[in-house]
């Protein structure tokens, strides 16, 4: 593993987990990216995906279930020049983190978010997760989901994303050109990567995705708002995969004026004498 | 010798604002003052009052009895005439009519509209009081200029209060003390000062009563100081956000009430998992759930001393005064760092919301220290995040900051790498170095002030900001009677600092918890402790707080009982 800057090391996931492939594919963007990996800041919530920063040669956050967006992006406020990547499973984030997927997209900070999304629930062996499928049997859902299934790029969307994506852990080479366009792109960058689960998801296999996946072309058009939402939304048969949407948008740093030029937050000094001049107000 | 002025009406009626010029200019006069709030959870209606005290000697608390009220409308007459000084005074409109010869109709709103503005009545009867205490108008005009941002409404306003001036005689007269460059501050001001100087760069948090103030003076200091501040979605996103740029080398700090702890505590248990410094800012409203949300109480200590699942070490300090506020943010801070722990500062609506004039704060008692270790990584040494220590501190180094070296946090139990471990051992080993950090911890720990009389019989406990009525009621207790009083108030209540406690409770013929809270939180956590058991307890959980008068009646009551129960024993 000498040769590469960004080493990966054993994991606990599944021999034929689509993690691996996902794991592999960062590896190889951020070798592309030309950064060192201190440089790099891998999050993660609570999941099997969420344990990508324990495996990759960077510094990483494994934080609490569903809270890998809110440390990330304070991360980046503190440090702009560090290149953080949230890595974390369908649960972590359309679930239990929610909320914070939701209001994170507001902001638009520099980070990029990579979801493993396998429409179930892994570490927990086996429910439903807000992506699986109606009708899909668990031991939770003996009967078959019945709650809709949410659905994570028509959200992202709506909530004004800059830049919307789809992948799938069986296509390695486009899952990395899609991650490296992501990583540069200046913004907050939704991948959600469509990955077999091989212990509890039985439906939606490896087979079944490679059935279904297929490449948007040269002639598809990502900055056209109303075509990705079409794009976004179409699943079942035919699934597309690739850089849905891209616009630019004033980043976090770039909305607040004292952030917009100078260093990181984190090396500014405190200048004591411009405090002490505060309490002027209080004579 | 002091004063104490209410000023009474419903929400939305400017009583914030009165307040604030009255204060200000009796400050600029040379007065100590004591502001209190006493406001309900609506933005219109109700009934809000303030009471502003000012005196010529050190005020260290508010008073219930009243000399003077303002009443914008007649349910502030009723509701206070009650607790009014018998030569007190009541100033309100001549349409509001109430038949006590204290009180002092006038045309305060023909006054006001004349000077250009019907809602500068208020001024108009700011001007009367300033007349009858023999103040001259110095001072008012700079106030009014500060307080209102349009010039025409501040010079409307000064009109009114001219007219005032003109409408009695003087009747009180009362000499300033030298008010020696004092600040007047209230606790959630101050620590948000504490923050700034002890030089947070992020402060993340979900608005919640009563600890918006300090995210609200934040952000308008954000440009200025360099400080993000940022809402968070709620509060379980602001803690873990504060977590997260503090791991990325700023310092962090995030604030709530009880509520919103209730939703952080997952994250604090992250903080010292992590062994990430965090600044927390708890600041207690009566509760459980939504309780009364603009009220004081102390029924949080035991809840944010235990709170999260596990074991693990964190700090709480109960700021006693804006002053004391101040330089525990920082010193907040600097511990968070040394110990990479959570510290929380435990305040309450009655430290946060009052005003007091205070020395200026020492900026060069201010050092930040932030404990990193980024240097001694710059050559090939190992870097291990949870390098196991004697103290337990492994050494911190800023992510990105030292090239070839990597930082990984994992909530997970972990080896001195930061991997993810089911080992047994590295478990115990990694619990114990946590734990270790308490007991050096212990060793900084600050005793509690010790206010009275060295030759006391009855000592009484508080915490936090009962600082100041302790203080008043010991000073009118041993002013009179034969038998004397002493207090121990709590600044560190977690870890419990237990040696000055164990000397004078052993000195003591009998020792008294005072707290705001219905079950004595604190007196409960000294016996649990020290085996201290406290002889007996003057609690308030009303919402309302705490003041000398208070406890002077209550420790009468309790000694009387315990006098009658020795006899019959006898």
């Amino acid at each position: 593993m000498g040769e590469y800057r960004f080493c990966t090391s054993e994991t606990a996931w599944c021999p034929g987990c689509g993690d691996h492939n996902i794991l592999e594919a960062l590896r190889e963007a951020l070798e592309r990216t030309g950064k060192q990996p201190h440089e790099v800041l891998v999050v993660g919530g609570i999941g099997q995906a969420a344990k990508t920063p324990q495996y990759i040669n960077t510094n990483g956050f494994c934080g609490l279930h569903g809270r890998a967006v809110p440390p990330a992006f304070a991360a980046k406020v503190a440090n702009r020049d560090l290149t953080v990547i949230i890595d974390s499973g369908d649960g972590d984030t359309y679930g239990e983190g929610g909320n914070h997927f939701i209001h994170n997209i507001r902001r638009n900070a520099d980070i990029k978010h990579f979801v493993h999304d396998n429409q179930i629930y892994g570490l927990t062996k086996g429910q439903a997760s807000p992506t699986t499928d109606l009708g899909h049997i668990t031991e939770v859902q003996p009967f078959g989901t019945v709650n809709e299934p949410m659905n994570p790029l028509v959200l992202a969307l709506s909530l004004g994303a800059g830049f919307v994506a789809r992948a799938f852990s069986g296509d390695k080479d486009h899952l990395v050109s899609v991650m490296l366009e992501a990583i540069n792109y200046k913004g907050y960058a939704l991948v959600d990567i469509l990955q077999p689960c091989v212990s509890f998801n039985k439906i939606n296999t490896f087979q079944w995705y490679s059935k279904r996946v297929y490449k948007l072309d040269e002639a598809y058009d990502s900055s056209d708002k109303r075509a990705a939402f079409e794009k976004a939304a179409e699943w079942g048969e035919r699934i597309p995969i690739g850089v849905i949407y891209k616009a630019e948008k004033p980043t976090y740093h770039d909305k607040i004026e004292f952030l917009r030029e100078g260093p990181p937050l984190v090396d500014r000094p405190v200048n004591m004498d411009k405090i002490k001049g505060l309490m002027e107000d209080f004579k | 010798m002091d004063y104490n002025i209410l000023i009474g009406g419903s929400a939305g009626q400017g009583m914030d604002t009165l307040a604030a010029i009255l204060e200000r200019v009796l400050k600029r006069k040379g007065f100590q003052i004591f502001t209190v709030r006493d406001y309900m959870s609506r933005v219109r209606g109700g009934h809000n009052f303030i009471q502003v005290r000012f005196g010529n000697e050190e005020l260290t608390s508010h008073r219930k009895s009243v000399d003077g009220i303002i009443a914008l409308n007649d349910e502030t007459i009723r509701l206070h005439m009650e607790d009014l000084s018998e030569n007190g005074f009541v100033i309100c409109d001549e349409e509001i009519s109430f038949a006590d010869e204290r009180v002092i109709r006038l045309p305060l709103k023909t006054e006001a509209k004349a000077s250009g503005n019907v809602k500068a009545m208020g001024s108009t009867a700011l001007g009367t009081v300033l007349k009858l205490f023999d103040l001259d108008m110095s001072c008012v005009e700079d106030v009014l200029k500060l307080i209102f941002a349009r010039q025409d409404i501040a010079t409307q306003n000064m009109g009114a209060l001219k007219r005032g001036f003109e409408l009695l005689d003087s009747r009180y007269s009362i000499e300033p003390a030298d008010s020696d460059g004092s600040i007047l501050i209230s606790g959630n001001e101050a620590i948000a000062l504490g923050a700034l100087a002890a030089g947070c760069k992020f402060y993340s948090a979900y608005p919640m009563t009563p600890s918006t103030s300090i995210m609200n003076y934040l952000a308008t200091k954000m440009a200025e100081a360099e400080v993000v501040v940022e809402q968070a979605e709620d509060e379980i996103s602001a803690i873990n956000m504060a977590i997260g740029a503090s791991y990325a080398g700023a310092r962090s700090m995030t604030g709530t009430s009880g509520g919103g702890f209730a939703l952080m505590v997952e994250g604090l248990g992250l903080s010292a998992m992590l062994e990430v410094p965090l600044v927390i800012a708890e600041i207690q409203r009566p509760s459980p759930t939504t309780g009364f949300p603009t009220r004081t109480e102390q029924a949080d200590l035991k809840f944010v001393i235990n709170a999260s699942q596990g074991e693990f070490p964190r700090m709480v300090i109960a700021p006693r005064n804006p002053e004391d506020a101040f330089y525990q943010t920082v010193r907040a801070f600097n511990l968070a760092d040394n110990y990479q722990i959570p510290v929380i500062l435990l305040g309450d609506q009655y430290l946060a919301d009052s005003t007091t004039t205070t020395r200026p704060f020492d900026f060069d008692r201010v050092k930040i220290e932030r404990y990193l270790s980024n240097d001694d990584f710059a050559g090939d040494r190992e870097y291990k995040r949870y390098e196991l220590t004697p103290d337990g501190i492994s050494p911190r180094i800023i992510p990105g900051k030292v090239p070839g070296k990597t930082v990984l946090v994992d909530s997970d139990e972990h080896d001195e790498w930061g991997h993810i471990t089911e080992s047994a051992e590295v478990r115990k080993a990694m619990n114990d170095k946590r734990m270790r950090k308490l007991e050096y911890l212990k060793k900084e720990l600050q005793e509690p002030d010790f206010l009275g009389d060295g030759d006391f019989e009855t000592l009484f406990v508080a915490w936090g900001s009962l600082h100041g009525p302790v203080k008043e009621a010991l000073k009118l207790l041993n002013k009179t009677g034969e038998k004397k009083y002493a207090a121990l108030v709590f600044g560190d209540v977690w870890p419990l600092p237990e040696k000055l406690l164990l000397e004078k409770a052993g000195k003591a013929k009998a020792v008294i918890n005072i707290e705001q809270n219905a079950t004595g939180q604190l007196a409960s956590l000294i016996r649990e402790c020290t085996g201290i058991k406290c002889d007996g307890s003057i609690l308030k959980y009303d919402g309302r707080p705490i003041c000398a008068e208070f406890i002077i009646e209550n420790i009468k009551l309790i000694l009387t009982q315990k006098q009658l129960f020795l006899e019959q024993d006898e």
